[in-house]
């Protein structure tokens, strides 16, 4: 039994970083963490699966070396090496959150906790005992989400044939034939990483687009690339038939008019996620959730419960490692206190690191149409920007859809080498309000990527140079 | 200093109400001062010790200036007097460092414990321009720009544009970005239009008075093809606002007969001619929203509540103070607050939101035998009403010369939102209240 002012219910990113952020503010803060320290970010999702998109992208860049001059010779892959390097990487990581605890004297608690009462927690730990602890200003729900799969359609997770990217993750080997259910990041991240491994890759998906929650132009654009990489692209797709097997899974899915049987060795479940929120003691506190079963809050982070609050995946979507951070970096600031300013949603951007790499903030064309806005839309080809194609990566665009009145940046999409790099300076225009013409203002050095930036915003306006 | 109004620029004090070595509260009255409007309190924006008076009695100085320190008993404040030696005068010496975010914009963020607090901080439309201030508006942008809302005001570039499009003084709003930071809510949350309405700010700030920006208190309607060509070339035509007249003659028969009527109930139910009329142009107007309206440049903005301004002249000139829902309020309530508001304007007494925020106006000239005028519009507002004397006239009815008392009424219309036909039906509405008075009870 320890009395903390703040503990933090998981310590993933939003957990974390808000609990650094109330050690900053003065508050004894702890953090109830029953794995590693980084939540699904550092462990299972974000870093590793980066780590391995760039083993991914090493084998890519050297079949284009020999057209640089630099001929590598045969190249040999082994999933397996990059495997293991993307878990250091993911523990290396881990290490530096508990680095960061030890600095601003964070007790991290490691068990299950679970609200009992307004102002305590109760925690199981690892050797089965169970602890009692005092949080005399807040404690904060932070328990994330977890991969699900899709029992429905006979898709039910069995860590062997059917996997979820938790196993994914740690694979020996590339599989020989692997389907992927869902196009969203995470399913096209997979998509790139298994087929730069010399995998036969589907990727299957039931909206009309992949990445259905980019613009349609950003969507095309990496579906084009994907198949030229030997990606086999199946949208608008419906899945029947499934059967599991020892070794391998088959299922009918009928895509573009037609319908197919496929069979691969291993299925990964790509879609959806679920909110961490039974066994945490919401019910018996009276916290209120959303019609979606997630923690229902208000924009100080504040349940239905007085000096309960909640962030990150389990407080709602979207869920994405940066906007738990800022919701946690908010609710620090709430109990401890003092002013917050409150986190527009829409500013929020949104990053996919397959190759092409793509990148967004604000509203979709489509979108733009659906609420009748008065919009212009200024777009760049990489093709005709000089730095892409001394890297010889010329695939993508910059597209700026803005205000016609007031020239606004609407919403702005990159598809392209360093997308998720790039983005920033259109979310830094966005979030404060600069038109395109502040953009153009600024001026772009020579020769970058980012000139495609202001030369969008200069086609917006219908002013462009260098195409 | 600190702007007490949306339009003063600069302030004198007339009198302090704390000593040096007093101990002061946020809100605590520090001295009385006169602004171009009223002379009003200047109260404590932080906690401690009122530890120096800057300027004397009697002292005029402009916004902006350092006229005291608050800080804590012992705090060493020769860095903010260094600061205030500068001569006063544009630009005003800011003691505030650039990192150290104006308080009083910010109203949650703590002021720390012993930082020395200058009385009061800066407000808009003068907060400090720290050295690395909001880029100045870019070169070649569209040149539409307000000069008073660059420079010292904190705004983000789209906030600018809107402000300017709706022709919102930046100056007078209070931003919810950081730091202060004006941004597209705050512009679009605005009561638009001209200095003379927009208080938002400081309305939001007084508890006593309603809030004009509520929602559902008007309705925005963007301009049709129609209007938009009526209001270009009509103002091509004439003015920046494209005004006619339309001039009624009123029978004051009934309002006479009803106010002695009510005279002889007692002194409690005495009202004047003008109480009557200010109540029949109110209701009137709350018949016909169609010209209880402001012009915002790219919509009309139709209210649904009437918020009556009444011209009165003071020794220092015209004031409008505001009588707020005048169409829901008694004929007693109406000769009380008429009577009170014309009294505090003439002793320079009202606040703020007492002569902001009407949705249409009324002058009257009666008192001086002017038989028939016309008034100029205050915009944002769609019309004014000016009111003659009332006298008697020879009329004929029913084919015999009668007398009878009689008052002209002309009003003012801004043809971008009212047509002839338009203005003439709302005359209609009030001649019919007007000579049937009883139709005021409903």
């Amino acid at each position: 039994m320890a009395s903390y002012d703040v503990i933090f219910l998981g310590g993933g990113p939003a957990g974390y970083v808000g609990a650094i952020r109330c050690a900053q503010l003065g508050l004894n803060t702890a953090v109830v963490e029953r794995e590693g320290l980084g939540g699904t970010c550092v462990l299972w999702g974000c870093i590793p699966a980066k780590a391995l998109l760039e083993a991914g992208h090493i084998a890519d860049r050297l079949k284009q070396a020999p057209e640089f001059g630099v001929n590598p010779g045969e190249v040999k892959l082994d999933f397996g090496v990059a495997m293991k390097r993307s878990r250091g990487v993911s523990s290396q990581n881990s290490k530096g959150v508990e680095f960061l605890f030890k600095k601003n004297k964070i007790t991290w608690i490691k068990g299950t906790a679970k609200l009992a009462g307004k102002n305590s927690v109760s925690v199981k730990t690892a050797d089965g005992k169970e602890e009692k602890h005092d949080a005399k200003k807040a404690v904060v729900i932070s328990t994330g989400s977890r991969v699900k799969g899709l029992p429905q359609i006979g898709l039910e997770l069995n860590k062997k044939t059917v996997i979820s990217s938790d196993e994914a993750l740690i694979l020996e080997k590339a599989p020989k034939a692997i389907l992927i259910v869902g196009a969203g990041a995470v399913g096209s991240e997979f998509a790139d990483v298994f087929s730069s491994f010399g995998s036969q890759v589907t990727l299957v998906e039931v909206m009309p687009n992949i990445l259905p929650v980019e613009d349609a132009d950003s969507s095309k654009e990496v579906e084009r690339s994907f198949r030229k990489h030997g990606i086999t692209v199946l949208t608008g797709a419906k899945i029947s038939n499934v059967k599991v097997g020892k070794d391998s899974v088959s299922m009918s899915i009928e895509a573009g008019g037609e319908k197919k049987d496929h069979k691969a060795d291993v299925v990964l479940v790509a879609a959806g996620r679920a909110p961490n929120i039974e066994d945490i003691g919401l019910k018996e506190q009276g916290i209120q959730l959303t019609e979606r079963g997630f923690v229902k809050i208000n924009e100080r982070m504040e349940t239905s419960v007085k000096g309960i609050y909640a962030i990150g995946d389990v407080a709602g979507p979207p869920m994405l490692a940066h906007k738990g951070e800022r919701e946690g970096m908010i609710a620090a600031e709430v109990i401890a206190g003092h002013h917050a300013q409150v986190l527009d949603y829409t500013n929020i951007p949104g990053a996919t690191y397959c190759h092409p790499e793509v990148a967004s903030v604000g509203l979709t064309e489509q979108q733009c149409k659906d609420k009748k806005l008065d919009y212009k839309v200024g777009k760049f080809p990489f093709s005709a920007n000089g730095r892409a194609r001394t890297s010889g990566e010329t695939e993508g665009f910059v597209k700026i859809i803005r205000g016609a009145k007031y020239g606004e940046i609407l919403g702005a999409h990159i598809v392209g080498a360093h997308a998720t790099e790039m983005i920033h300076e259109l979310v830094v225009a966005r979030t404060n309000e600069f038109t395109v013409e502040e953009v153009d203002l600024a001026v772009h050095a020579h020769p970058t990527l980012s000139e495609a930036i202001a030369e969008a915003a200069l086609d917006s306006m219908g002013k462009m140079i260098h195409a | 200093m600190e702007a007490l109004s949306p339009t003063m620029e600069e302030g004198k004090l007339v009198k302090w109400l704390k000593n040096e070595g007093d101990a002061v509260k946020s809100g605590d009255p520090l001295g009385e001062v006169e602004t171009d409007k009223a002379i009003m309190e200047l109260v404590a924006r932080g906690d401690g010790v009122l530890r120096k008076r800057l300027i004397n009695e009697g002292d005029s100085v402009p916004v902006g200036t350092l006229v005291g320190v608050i800080a804590g008993k012992d705090e060493n404040i020769d860095d903010v007097l260094a600061g205030a030696a500068a001569p006063p005068g544009a630009p005003a010496p800011q003691p505030e460092k650039p990192d150290v975010p104006a308080p009083a914009v910010e109203p949650q963020r703590s002021t720390g414990p012993s930082r020395g607090t200058p009385v009061p901080p800066p407000q808009p439309p003068a907060p400090p321009a720290p050295p690395a201030a909001p880029p100045a508006p870019p070169a070649q942008a569209p040149s539409q720009q307000q000069p008073a809302a660059t420079g010292a005001v904190r705004s983000s570039p789209l906030a600018r544009r809107l402000a300017s499009e709706r022709g919102v003084d930046l100056g007078t709003l209070q931003g919810s970005g950081p730091n202060g930071r004006i941004i597209k809510r705050d512009v679009e949350n605005a009561p638009a239009g001209g200095a003379p309405s927009a208080g938002a700010g400081r309305a939001a700030a007084a508890p006593s008075a309603p809030a004009i920006s509520r929602e559902g208190d008007y309705q925005d309607v963007p301009l049709n093809n129609i209007r938009k060509v009526i209001a270009k070339r009509l103002s091509e035509s004439i003015g920046p606002i494209p005004t006619f007249y339309l001039t009624v003659e009123l029978d004051l028969t009934r309002v006479m007969e009803m106010r002695s009527a009510m005279a002889e109930l007692g002194d409690e139910f005495k009202v004047s001619v003008n109480d009557v009329l200010l109540k029949a142009i109110a209701v009137a107007l709350s018949q016909h929203p169609e010209v209880n309206a402001h012009w915002l440049g790219d919509r009309i903005r139709y209210f649904n509540r009437v918020h009556l301004g009444m011209a009165v002249a003071t020794d220092d000139g015209l004031i409008v103070p505001v009588i707020w829902d005048a169409d829901t309020k008694g004929m007693a309530q109406i000769s009380r607050e008429a009577k009170e508001l014309a009294k505090r304007a003439r002793e320079r007494k009202l606040r703020p939101e007492e002569f902001t925020g009407s949705t249409f106006s009324v002058s009257n000239l009666g008192m001086f035998g002017i038989d028939q005028f016309t008034a100029i519009i205050n915009p944002p507002e769609a019309g004014i009403l000016a009111i003659g004397t009332g006298e008697d006239k020879l009329v004929v009815v029913d084919g015999e010369p009668v007398v009878r008392k009689r008052v002209r009424v002309t009003m003012s219309c801004d043809h971008r939102v009212i047509d002839g036909a338009v203005g003439a039906k709302f005359l209609q509405t009030l001649r019919r209240l007007i000579e049937n008075p009883l139709m005021l009870v409903y």
